[in-house]
């Protein structure tokens, strides 16, 4: 949709080629073996080069928990910071210098829990962030308790019982947060999280993407239906923009909304039917149908999941806005005089001593 | 000598101590207004108001016509004080005024920093007109000088009156007793006493006694539910340098110092905040001056403002985050991050009664151990609190030199009273301001054992301790910062036992190193007895010694204005007395430091009512110190 990203431009380009190498930091990566972050970092560091930005003027700000280790591994600006608060520093720093482009790096935990505040405020502005939330549907960093992800009933450390909370659907809750750009992605499909991460990058705004992460350790497997590739071929659909919404072996299986409900209902694809099928638009004006496509899914088999981006929109960013206040307000009142706003409207003069009493 | 200035008005500060113990209110209005109905019953409940009134010499206040009303107006104003009042009172520091031609024909009488309360219902572009307004008086900024509470005061007693059997016009004559209530609230005057007299008043009409107590209780609880504010600050200083003056409230003040900061540091000015009382109104006031390229935001919640702020120091703003304790007490683990990351900050405390909501709109002193040590592990902060409300300019001008020299969080601790209370200000040369500005790291600080010129986000300056700023968009120096135990020099994570050891100190003597002046003594006659304060009790502390000086009794003052680190002096300075007494508006928090720190005796004398400390009664515990 945006050819040419004007926000986008602020940030300085690189001079010369970039490799992925050039975002390696010295640090040494110290999350488990195994663990689903990795491909996310390698698919991050192998993005980069392509975006093409001066690597100084890149920033990535986390919270807390594993995911939030990510700027120690990035050679760019970093700013680890604390729990849940990420958005909110992110913001500060992207409102205050729009010459830099500014990452977030969030968790289930960290961005849905102890965040949640911060995450659907930033979504409702628009500040130019892009936010990569690392959904493995469980806490690691603290060893293993349920998260606001976690389907309900789930047993863990914390709720031998089993869980008593229904989860949060990121996807859905980022829509109703006012979001501009949604999207969702797996760790371990390198091709579509860099999609996913261009069309990101590009948007004006900010662009939350859940990128779907296996924690091998407290939550193996969580999302193996959707990467085994037998299974995924009947789990996943794949949202393109202009296109028809197909999954299933040999796309034998269409989304049609139901004219009895207004819903959204998968259907086997017939030659009667096919016209009807639902043609992907993730511009549209209305925010509805990206919300239907958020509810397909089932949250407990994850069945249907659709994956790619739902919703992509321009509009106002706030980082613009209150740069455009700040222009306006010198050429209405002029640039800033300290000794004529000290003085104020209303003065007297001491010309002597004063008077004591 | 003065000379006045535009209007001819009598300069503030003529007298030593101008409005400490009395308040003096004028309503004015129509004759219909039943203005001396509101005035009369005002004096009433004053004089129930406390034991500190029966010892009045002139009370009860006489009611009186101020000279010159226009015609048509009608007025009359009460004075009521505590104890001795040094002054006529012919300066009211409230005017109540019902329509435009109330407010013109009162407003010259009106000295600055008063208060203003109109009935906006009143204020129809005609009715300004008719009085000679060409523009509202209540926009374009000639109230300036003044604190304006505009009310709608017809609209909001015919609507609180609206389940009475009453027609809109006998509804609009109770607004006088809603303009009743809301000042009984801003003086904090009991109710009981006027709810008493509306029901023997109108025995007889028992409904007009209803819905006149419903007005009043409507009024009060408009104050309560708006936070409204009156305070008046007291004590001029004996002799005013030569300069050009005006007046200034608190809050305002401190807003001007924080945009002067920015402009000496050359740095652009970001605020992050959620609105609070009393603090909001430096968010109103810096949202105003976006032409200096100031940026606010207000926050989501208290924590997004100083995180907003944190993120904006790290891109190289002047940071400042402004709140009042609950605020603060969000804000610590943020608060705790910027120490962790050396980065400059300026937390700005308009301290109220507490704990917990507390008194939103009185004031109080409590904050200072919070500010102190609020924090999870070993997290030094600097203090700076500013004693007068026009301090509040140099203080935020000091504070931010502070944060910017030694890259830290550091809190400035105003309270209710400094915020809107008022004081002649000398206005300042912008080339007198000090120089704030600041070197960012540019290249490579180190060189590694192989010769490689490299960046360490954490070699400091040996001077000061301070670490290197680097902004991103700075190439070659790209480093990753947190809250994680770091490394020394290097910044990077590190668990090893003896570097955060080590750290910790290396934090702890930053900021114990901190260049701050000499603490000054005013102790004209060797006196053995020293007055040790800070923040606003500066003006009842100076007021009382003043009183026992003038009484023939020698005592010496001081006055902090560094809490953390103390003047390097301070422990020799309390040394040299017999005698050390701390006021202060909390339960001896400042006294607990300097016993803690300095070994000293030092006595106590605290108030916690939510309300500043009246001269008399600190001359009378300083009079018990001295004699004991």
């Amino acid at each position: 949709m945006t050819d040419t990203n004007a926000l986008l431009q602020l940030v300085p380009k690189a001079e010369g080629r970039q490799s992925m190498r050039d975002f390696k930091s010295d640090q040494e990566v110290r999350w488990c073996p195994g663990c689903g972050d990795y491909a996310v970092l390698a698919a991050v560091q192998g993005f980069m080069p392509e975006l093409g930005l001066a690597r100084e003027n890149i920033v990535f700000v986390s919270g807390i928990g594993c995911s939030s280790r990510f700027p120690y591994y990035m050679n760019t600006y970093g700013m680890h910071s604390i729990h849940g608060r990420a958005p909110a520093i992110a913001t500060g720093l992207a409102t205050s210098r729009r010459d830099l482009s500014v990452w977030v790096v969030t968790g289930d935990g960290d961005a849905l829990s102890i965040g949640g505040n911060h995450l659907i405020h930033a979504l409702r502005r628009n500040v130019n962030l892009k936010i990569l939330l690392f959904n493995n549907r469980i806490y690691g960093l603290t060893k293993g308790q349920y998260s606001p992800t976690s389907e309900l009933g789930k047993i863990t450390k914390s709720t031998p019982m089993g869980s008593l909370d229904a989860p949060f659907n990121p996807v859905s809750l980022a829509l109703g947060a006012e979001a501009s750009f949604v999207a969702r992605t797996v760790d371990s499909d390198r091709k579509h999280l860099t999609e996913v991460l261009r069309q990101a990058a590009d948007h004006p705004g900010t662009a939350l993407v859940e990128i779907y992460q296996n924690c091998n350790i407290f939550n193996d497997g969580a999302f193996e239906v959707l990467k085994d590739r037998q299974q995924a071929e009947e789990a996943v659909i794949r949202l393109e923009h202009g296109q028809p919404i197909r999954f299933g072996t040999d796309q034998t299986k269409g989304v049609v909304r139901d004219p009895a409900t207004g819903d959204l209902k998968i259907v086997p694809v017939t030659p009667d039917n096919e016209a009807d099928i639902l043609v992907h638009d993730a511009h549209s004006t209305s925010p509805t149908t990206a919300f239907a496509l958020s509810r397909l899914a089932d949250p407990d088999t994850l069945h249907n999941t659709p994956i790619g981006v739902f919703r992509s929109v321009d509009r106002p960013v706030y980082d613009t806005l209150m740069a455009d206040q700040l222009d306006t307000a010198v050429e209405q009142h002029g640039k800033g005089d300290l000794a004529a706003l000290m003085t104020g409207g209303d003065t007297w003069t001491v010309v002597d001593r004063g008077a004591a009493r | 000598m003065v000379s006045t200035g535009a209007s001819a008005r009598r300069a503030p500060g003529a007298v030593e101590v101008r409005r400490l113990d009395r308040v003096i209110i004028r309503f004015a209005g129509d004759s219909g207004d039943g203005m001396h109905l509101t005035g009369d019953r005002f004096t009433s409940e004053t004089a129930s108001f406390g034991t500190d009134l029966s010892t009045l010499p002139n009370f009860p206040a006489e009611i009186r016509a101020p000279a010159g009303p226009l015609p048509g107006v009608s007025s009359f104003q009460l004075p009521f004080a505590d104890h001795d009042i040094l002054t006529p009172g012919d300066a009211p520091n409230v005017l109540g005024a019902m329509t435009p031609a109330a407010l013109k024909a009162n407003i010259g009488d009106l000295p600055r920093g008063a208060e203003i309360i109109v009935n906006t219902d009143e204020f129809t572009k005609r009715a300004m007109q008719k009085v000679g307004y060409d523009s509202s008086p209540l926009d374009d900024g000639s109230l300036g000088g003044y604190h304006l509470h505009p009310v709608p005061l017809t609209t909001l007693t015919v609507e609180a009156l609206k389940d009475f059997d009453l027609s809109r016009k006998e509804a609009e004559r109770s607004k006088n007793m809603f303009a009743l209530g809301l000042l009984s609230w801003m003086y904090h005057r009991p109710t009981d006493g006027t709810e008493r007299w509306l029901k023997t008043k109108f025995a007889r009409k028992p409904d007009i006694a209803a819905a006149n107590l419903a007005a009043f209780q409507a009024g009060w609880n408009f104050g309560e539910t708006t936070e409204d504010f009156a305070v008046s600050y007291e004590v001029a200083p004996a002799v005013f340098p030569v300069g050009r003056y005006r007046n200034i409230s608190g809050n305002l003040a401190l807003s001007y110092g924080l945009i002067a900061a920015s402009r000496q540091a050359d740095l652009p000015l970001y605020l992050g905040s959620y609105p609070i009382t009393p603090a909001s109104d430096i968010l109103h006031e810096l949202s105003r001056h976006k032409n200096f390229g100031v940026r606010t935001f207000q926050a989501e919640d208290e924590i997004a403002g100083i995180g907003a702020a944190l993120g904006a120091a790290f891109g190289g703003s002047l940071a400042v985050t402004t709140t009042s304790g609950p605020g603060v007490a969000l804000k610590s683990e943020t608060i705790g991050l910027a120490v962790s990351l050396e980065l400059p900050l300026l937390i700005v405390d308009i301290q109220r009664g507490g704990p917990s909501t507390g008194l939103p709109t009185k004031t109080e002193q409590a904050d200072l151990l919070q500010a102190m040590y609020g924090r999870n592990g070993e997290a030094p902060v600097p203090v700076v609190a500013p004693r007068t409300p026009a301090d509040c300019f140099d203080a935020a001008l000091e504070a931010a030199r502070i944060a910017l020299a030694y890259r830290t969080p550091v809190f400035l601790l105003s309270d209710g009273y400094l915020a809107n209370g008022s004081e002649p200000w000398r206005i300042p040369d912008p080339d007198e301001l000090p120089d704030l500005t600041v070197q960012f790291a540019q290249g490579p600080n180190h060189t590694l054992d192989d010769g490689t010129e490299t960046f360490w986000p954490y070699k400091r300056d040996p001077q000061t301790l301070a670490r290197p700023w680097a902004l991103p968009g700075t190439p070659g120096l790209e480093h990753r910062i947190g809250g994680i135990e770091k490394q020394d020099g290097t910044g990077n994570i590190s668990y090893d036992p003896a570097n955060h050891d080590f750290m910790v100190r290396t934090r702890q003597a930053k900021i114990d190193g901190i260049d701050v002046p000499d603490i000054e003594v005013d102790d004209p006659d060797n006196a053995r007895t020293l007055v040790l304060g800070w923040g606003s009790t500066y003006g009842p502390i100076t007021a009382a010694v003043r009183r026992l000086r003038t009484a023939g009794e020698s005592i010496a003052q001081a006055h902090l204005r560094h809490l953390n680190p103390f003047p390097h002096n301070l422990g020799t300075v309390l040394k040299a007395y017999d005698k050390v007494v701390v006021p202060e508006m909390n339960l001896g928090q400042l006294a607990t430091l300097i016993r803690a720190k300095y070994l000293v005796d030092a006595r106590s004398y605290n108030q916690v009512n939510g309300m500043p400390f009246k001269a008399q009664q600190l001359a009378t515990a300083l009079k018990e110190a001295i004699d004991d």
